[in-house]
């Protein structure tokens, strides 16, 4: 039955994926292992759990909590530094690019220069595409404002990364941040500094206290809302950034957790769609379920391909400007 | 807090931790305790909770019964430490129940159950409650020394009240140097059960190395074995993967994960 339904591969930077989905940063990203087991389930392109220039312990616990709406998480960027991570990308380049899955590193630093360090040791490992996080909302304490929270220093951070892995053809893709008053403006700062592509959006700042107590309930006080409660939030953060920069491949993540969420996504701008917390909303078959949920929607709908998708809520709106205004309030 | 009846991982919502006050503290050995606490839920043997102290840390611990929710804390560190300070009345945070169970494949089989070290924490209430579709039980218990072994007496009163309806329950013990029960590990006297007797099932909790050693034992024997992992759980619900184990995330896929299984559709309990 599933040979009848579209083929969902999609172009990204010039690479043929065999499917929209892409395993979010920081969502099982640790292992080899896991990263294939995101490949099995039908991503077209895995992002390993971000890593710096040395091993971090990350947070304590809670670190990351069901709180009704979503995830909230503060993970604390815990990994094993870019020496190690080395390594795990390399094995997991030989084991995915036979079924044309692209793997993706992604790195964090604490100034621009560090963050251009850690591209050019991360490079050796030759991924397919390097993702820049500068957007991570918890790690205030040891980086300070993220990154992507100003226009100049997302600018800076992705021009240092360009230059360090210049002439090593691994294209950059700079992840967002939500909680800014334009992320179109910073989209466009990175693009004007060399970003290849655009992953829209990291988790959004928030705060769950436990009314017993009265304390927060992540160890790190605050942390990074994920899932449903993301999900209108990246939207509308994939649809300014596809206006601010239409030429750009963006990755849209942001509680996607079924098969239209996605289809939403890619009408927003999304090139690609990330998927992460729906592994926890959906079970640990959600990739694969959502995969399949996609390819069954554009069966129903007649939509023969990802691109006949692409920045639809872009397009002319099916009527004309409609001219009926609201009544004016009344006087009593 | 929602469970799937079939014992396999949740797919909904396991919520906030919220308090609940300890009702008993029962001291086991020289660094051992079990909580009783005044919650009940839907679970089953080998599924874990998380126990929050706030702003001070958050472990798993798999839950020696549900109802009430029982706890066996080793003291190993400031978390553990903190909690073996604390008594009837006082507040411990929990969520959960998380991970997969143990799952009975069927009646009339002859099991196993073998614990190293804490590692007996899930196998006394998975005793209690496949006994009476057993055909018989052998459990093993061991550790380094007699001061180390747990829930002996627990598993003797067992053992007492499974002679009638008379499902045979074996108990036999271990120590690495000889102060209790034989001398050797676990895996010895599993390796002379196994020669001796006819064992359908395997299932046991403990460290790697003795899990590792049980499973290849199951092999050797064509055994199914249901071993539960000990991991260090992050974000407890299948997404950090901090606790991962061969491709699997033991705080979704497992703890309790299933090898060799013959048998198509293992039965909830």
């Amino acid at each position: 039955m599933s040979e009848d339904l579209p083929n969902p591969s999609v172009t990204f930077l010039d690479r043929e994926l065999p499917s929209p989905l892409v395993l979010a940063s920081g969502i099982w990203g640790t292992t080899v292992s896991l990263l294939e087991r995101a490949a099995d389930q039908g991503c077209g392109a895995v992002t390993a759990k971000s890593c710096g220039p040395e091993p971090r312990a990350g947070h304590v616990n809670p670190s990351c909590i069901d709180w009704g709406g979503g995830l909230l998480n503060a993970i604390g960027l815990a990994n094993p530094g870019v020496d190690e991570e080395i390594g795990l990308l390399r094995e997991a380049k030989a084991r995915l690019q036979p079924r044309g899955v692209a793997v993706i590193a992604s790195i964090f630093a604490g100034t621009a220069s560090e963050f251009g360090d850690v591209a050019r040791r991360i490079a050796s490992a030759s991924p397919d595409f390097l993702e820049i996080n500068i957007s991570c909302p918890n790690v205030e304490d040891s980086f300070g404002e993220p990154f992507a929270a100003n226009p100049d220093a997302a600018a800076a951070v992705t021009g240092c990364v360009k230059q360090a892995v210049a002439g090593q053809a691994i294209p950059v893709i700079v992840k967002l941040a939500p909680n800014v008053p334009s992320v179109g403006r910073i989209a466009q700062a990175a693009v004007h500094a060399g970003a290849d592509a655009l992953c829209a959006i990291n988790t959004m700042p928030g705060l769950v206290l436990d009314p017993y107590s009265g304390q927060p309930v992540l160890a790190n006080r605050s942390g990074g809302i994920s899932g449903p409660a993301l999900k209108p939030i990246a939207l509308k953060a994939v649809y300014d950034a596809r206006k601010a920069c239409p030429h750009t491949p963006i990755i849209g993540t942001g509680g996607v957790s079924d098969g239209q969420d996605a289809v939403e996504m890619l009408m927003a701008g999304a090139t690609v769609v990330g998927v992460g917390s729906a592994i926890y909303q959906r079970g640990p078959d959600a990739l694969r379920n959502i995969h399949a949920e996609l390819r069954q929607w554009m069966a129903a709908q007649n939509i023969a391909s990802i691109a006949d998708l692409q920045d639809r809520a872009h397009s002319e709106p099916l009527y004309a400007t409609s001219p009926s205004i609201p009544p004016a309030p009344s006087a009593h | 807090m929602r469970i799937l009846s079939d014992g396999c991982a949740h797919s909904g919502s396991l919520g906030l931790p919220a308090p609940f006050p300890i009702l008993s503290v029962e001291t086991d050995n020289y660094r051992t305790k079990t909580f009783t606490i005044d919650l009940s839920l839907d679970a089953l043997p080998g599924q874990f909770v998380m126990a929050w102290l706030p702003r001070f840390d958050e472990k798993p611990f798999s839950l020696v019964a549900a109802d009430p929710v029982t706890l066996m804390v080793t003291a190993v560190g400031p978390f553990t430490n903190l909690l073996h300070a604390m008594g009837p009345g006082d507040p411990l945070w929990i969520r959960g129940p998380f991970g997969t169970s143990f799952r009975l494949p069927g009646s009339g089989l002859r099991a196993a159950f073998v614990g190293g070290g804490y590692g007996v924490a899930p196998l006394l209430w998975l005793a209690q409650t496949w006994r009476r579709q057993l055909e018989g039980a052998t459990v093993i218990i061991g550790a380094g020394t007699a001061a180390d072994l747990l829930y002996v007496d627990r598993f003797n009163a067992l053992q007492k009240e499974a002679m009638s309806p008379g499902v045979p329950l074996e108990v036999l013990t271990c120590t690495e140097d000889g102060s209790a029960g034989s001398t050797g590990l676990v895996t010895d006297l599993l390796s002379d059960s196994l020669r001796s007797g006819e064992t359908d099932l395997l299932c046991a909790c403990g460290p790697h190395g003795m899990l590792a050693a049980i499973d290849s034992l199951g092999d050797e024997h064509n055994i199914p074995r249901q071993l539960s992992w000990e991991a260090y759980m992050r974000c407890a619900i299948g997404i950090c993967g901090s606790c991962e184990l061969n491709g699997s995330v033991l705080c979704l896929d497992g703890p309790v994960l299933e090898y060799g299984r013959t048998e198509q559709d293992a039965q909830p309990v």
